[in-house]
């Protein structure tokens, strides 16, 4: 493809090009000082280097995940001490900071627990989180070991792997979260549709429920202490 | 002569708090006699005619008192609050603006609610890049004065977040317009369409999706497909004239008109054109949602019809019988509000309000209705319609498809009780 596009007559064949060709004289024209793509010739070639410093980025099917492997048991040293004071020893959550693990079956109950076991569809969006963002505080901190084992262990915390699992590159994609096929696209609005009523609309109406009665609105010191 | 009405306070109070307040507000209001109907009613006799006040009589600040205008020391109560039990941390929460003190549209850039994952990034401009790579002919690296260069826009969007009203889906809870449909605003964004950094760095035609990327701790990333970025977003630099405050993402933030907030990533620091979604913590863990049958919607990215009257609300009680304007706001994320319809018995009748222009697209859109109160309880409601002819549904027609437990995209109408005292409760009818 990078060759391909290397060779300078197939611009306008692409799809922007021939957007800009139609829409964009604009474009078109500030193009005539830059042969390069675009044509407004802003910026700067970004590095491989650069590239690589900043694309951590990871998908389900295992683009972007570096070498590297990490095991539950290494994933557990890591775990009790970096993560489990805001999520708990076993994944339990502290405070109101996050549950990891468990709730399992429990989407359709009254109080869903929604889960890395429970609720994520892909192991990749825990590693990709982790690496991006956690510990809370001190992302980008774990290496790329460190947070395969991490994710090795949360996985295990949801008995999606066992206790002696060595997560690595190779064998990423084939662990499946149990909610993988939870999740599907709304086709539309899913609600009926229609002209408004605007006269005698219904027969009566019932107050069933006050905030007030709740008082958890948060109130101002100041008029508090007025 | 007009029925006069004890002054309520202009926040949320608890029962007990506000019964208290009542009775003081009714006491003062008993010896004051001819107490007018707003805040500061009472007011100084010394300032009022007959007299004449000092700052009519002597000089006051020259310029530069404020080189950076702040609102008068008596608006200071027109601020963004939070509701502390919701988060764990102040750096990972949200905030909401004071819609019921505001008029027109256009929200002030220090009252727009605050929502941050990892509390907000201070970032010298100089020391900012955006990035371009990933299915490009040629990975780009722009500086916050080349994304001026380019051809500019300035367009006014409201941006709501997709929880905004998300405690709200039980039944009523919060008790003020603030909170219950604070996690909105709506600025005017200077900034360039997105369509033409991709063209610069020479979109393939094999990327379908993008991810957006956050240079805040958290690394905010959501995942856009191209169609979206293409048509009409923003690397925007700037809101309401002036640059992006640090909070709203300072230097440059992501505008995806109409579409959920969450995906407006601030602080943007990389896109990444790619052939898949990347499913990331934000758009599997967070922002899907859950159906009663434990099946969830997956990319409900848009903002549908909402309205809401921010006054009367629990904060802007009825002070007085007689005349009042009705006051609220539209919003659509599919285009144009079209029409509200405004209801005082609770949904059986409904009148259409006022529409205040210029009504623009996936932008707020003010409305009111002029009326006068005759001291009975009232049971107010708005309900809008866009230009696709979508009308802003009850809860319940919400609750019968999507349950309880979706969290997000609740845009169900409103319901305000205006009590016999004038005060205003949030309320949910059956």
């Amino acid at each position: 493809m990078c060759a391909w596009a290397s060779v300078a007559v197939p611009k306008l064949t692409t799809r922007l090009g021939v957007v800009a060709a139609l829409g964009l004289g604009l474009a078109l024209a500030a193009s005539a000082a830059s042969a390069e793509p675009g044509g407004f010739g802003l910026g700067r070639a970004a590095t491989p280097e650069e590239i690589a410093g900043w694309d951590v980025d990871v998908r389900p099917d295992g683009t972007g995940l570096p070498p590297g492997e990490g095991s539950v048991q290494e994933g557990e040293e890591i775990y009790l001490e970096r993560c489990a004071a805001c999520h708990g020893e076993f994944g339990e959550g502290a405070g109101r900071y996050p549950v990891l693990m468990g709730g399992f079956d429990s989407l359709e109950e009254d109080r869903p627990e929604k889960t890395i076991g429970s609720y994520w569809p892909y192991a990749s969006t825990v590693w990709d989180y982790v690496q991006r963002a956690m510990p809370f505080g001190e992302a980008r901190s774990l290496s790329d070991d460190e947070t395969y084992a991490v994710t090795a262990f949360l996985l295990y915390l949801n008995e999606v792997v066992e206790d002696d699992f060595v997560l690595t590159r190779e064998n990423f994609t084939e662990v499946r979260l149990p909610n993988r096929d939870g999740f599907f696209m709304r086709d539309g609005s899913d609600l009926p549709s229609g002209e408004p009523c605007m006269k005698d609309c219904k027969a009566a109406v019932e107050v069933i429920g006050r905030a007030r009665t709740l008082d958890v609105t948060p109130e101002d010191e100041q008029q508090a202490l007025e | 002569m007009t029925d006069r009405k004890p002054k309520a306070p202009g926040l949320p109070a608890s029962p007990e708090r506000r019964r208290f307040l009542l009775t003081g507000a009714a006491g003062g209001l008993a010896s004051a006699g001819a107490l007018a109907g707003t805040a500061a009613a009472a007011g100084n006799p010394e300032n009022l005619p007959p007299n004449v006040a000092d700052w009519s009589r002597y000089l006051g600040s020259g310029v530069d008192a404020q080189p950076y205008g702040v609102p008068s020391e008596h608006e200071a109560h027109v601020i963004r609050r939070n509701v502390p039990w919701l988060t764990a941390t102040p750096e990972s929460s949200v905030n909401f603006t004071p819609l019921h003190e505001l008029d027109g549209f256009v929200t002030p850039n220090g009252l727009c609610f605050e929502r941050h994952h990892g509390g907000v990034a201070e970032i010298d401009p100089a020391d900012h890049r955006l990035m371009i790579h990933g299915l490009v002919e040629k990975p780009l690296l722009f500086t916050v004065a080349d994304i001026k260069r380019f051809p500019q826009e300035n367009r006014f969007h409201f941006l709501e977040c997709a929880a905004n009203g998300g405690m709200e889906w039980r039944g009523a809870q919060l008790n003020g317009v603030q909170y219950t449909h604070g996690m909105v605003h709506c600025v005017q964004y200077t900034g360039v369409p997105l369509k033409l950094l991709l063209q610069e760095a020479g979109l393939k035609t094999s990327g379908t999706w993008i991810l957006a990327e956050g240079a805040d701790s958290a690394g905010m990333s959501r995942s856009i497909p191209i169609e979206k970025a293409l048509d009409d977003c923003l690397v925007a630099y700037s809101m309401n004239g002036e640059r992006l405050r640090p909070e709203q993402g300072y230097p440059l933030r992501l505008v995806v008109p109409g579409w959920e907030g969450n995906m407006w990533v601030k602080w943007l620091r990389r896109i990444e054109v790619g052939d898949a979604a990347w499913y990331h913590r934000e758009e599997t863990s967070k922002y899907t949602d859950l159906l009663p049958d434990g099946r969830a919607y997956k990319f409900t990215w848009t903002m549908e019809a909402k309205s809401v009257i921010t006054s009367p609300c629990p904060e802007m009680p009825m002070t007085d019988t007689g005349a009042h304007v009705i006051k609220g706001l539209a919003w659509s994320g599919n285009g144009r509000i079209k029409r509200v319809d405004v209801s005082l018995d609770g949904g059986k009748n409904w009148r259409t309000a006022r529409l205040h222009g210029p009504v623009l697209p996936k932008c707020l859109t003010r409305f009111t209705l002029d009326w006068a109160w005759d001291g009975k309880p009232v049971l107010l409601q708005s309900r809008c319609i866009d230009e696709t002819g979508y009308v802003q549904p009850e809860i319940a027609a919400l609750q019968k498809v999507r349950g309880v437990n979706s969290i997000y995209h609740n845009h169900a109408i409103q319901t305000w009780l205006v009590n016999e005292s004038g005060e205003v409760e949030n309320v949910r009818l059956g």
